[in-house]
């Protein structure tokens, strides 16, 4: 599974994106935030509030009970502000 | 069409083109986002625009095709720059054509206000003190929630159902 951050979440966990193998009981995208604390301290700062972080799954936004499997792209990034 | 570039743009040139072999065009609209010298009263000494790019050229012509069901348009145009971006210069290009005015000012303030809420960009402002990542603002999601329940069908939304909002 590839995760990418954005913005402050890059800072905070102190990557870009990472290729991770999260164990078969991660199904959806908030067990994965769940297992993602348990890689360190960064990690844990970064999902401190989940009110603050938007998620997309392949490319699309998606609420936090959305199913996420081996060959998925998840990006955890702050509200957007462009424009 | 969509551009998203490090490098400027030529608004006049730009504009020239929306229309240049259509004279079904009536009108232009157009907004032009400039770097601020101030942010919460911080003098700023650039900005950064961060952005990913997997996905951004997708969400910005999402939202161009929204646009494009909502009002009769000619033709749409959506330039955002990235990068790091000096005080005065451009950060995003909307321009609109359509036979009337109307269409073209109100197509116009829609991409503009939901490309603010929903196009993977982040800003960071940079100060002599360091650096701040620019909170998003609940006056522009406002703005942008105005033109829900319009004549569209399905909205690209950022905030699916169940997803708490902070």
């Amino acid at each position: 599974m590839k995760i990418v951050y954005f913005a402050w979440l890059r800072e905070k966990t102190g990557r870009a994106e990472e290729e991770l193998s999260p164990p078969d009981s991660v199904t959806d995208v908030l067990g994965l935030i769940e297992w993602l604390r348990s890689q360190g301290a960064g990690h844990v700062a970064a999902f401190a509030d989940l009110g603050l972080v938007r998620v997309a799954v392949n490319q699309e936004y998606v609420a936090l009970d959305y199913p996420v499997g081996p060959d998925d792209e998840v990006a955890f990034f702050p509200p957007v502000t462009g424009g | 069409m969509i551009r998203v570039q490090r490098e400027d743009f030529d608004t006049g040139a730009e504009l020239a083109l929306l229309n240049a072999d259509n004279h079904a065009v009536g009108g232009v609209a157009a907004f032009v986002g400039l770097v601020r010298e101030m942010a919460g009263g911080e003098a700023l000494t650039a900005m950064t625009l961060e952005h990913y790019p997997a996905m951004t050229e997708k969400a910005l012509a999402d939202i161009e095709a929204e646009a494009k069901r909502r009002w009769p348009l000619e033709a749409s145009l959506i330039i955002h720059r990235h990068g790091t971006l000096e005080i005065g210069e451009r950060i995003v290009l909307v321009a609109t054509a359509a036979a009337h005015r109307r269409a073209a000012f109100e197509a116009c303030q829609f991409l503009v206000d939901w490309l603010k809420t929903k196009a993977p960009f982040w800003k960071r402002e940079e100060t002599r003190d360091g650096h701040h990542w620019v909170d998003a603002h609940s006056a522009d999601d406002a703005q942008a929630a105005r033109w829900e329940g319009g004549k569209a069908g399905r909205r690209p939304t950022e905030f699916p159902r169940g997803y708490s909002k902070p």
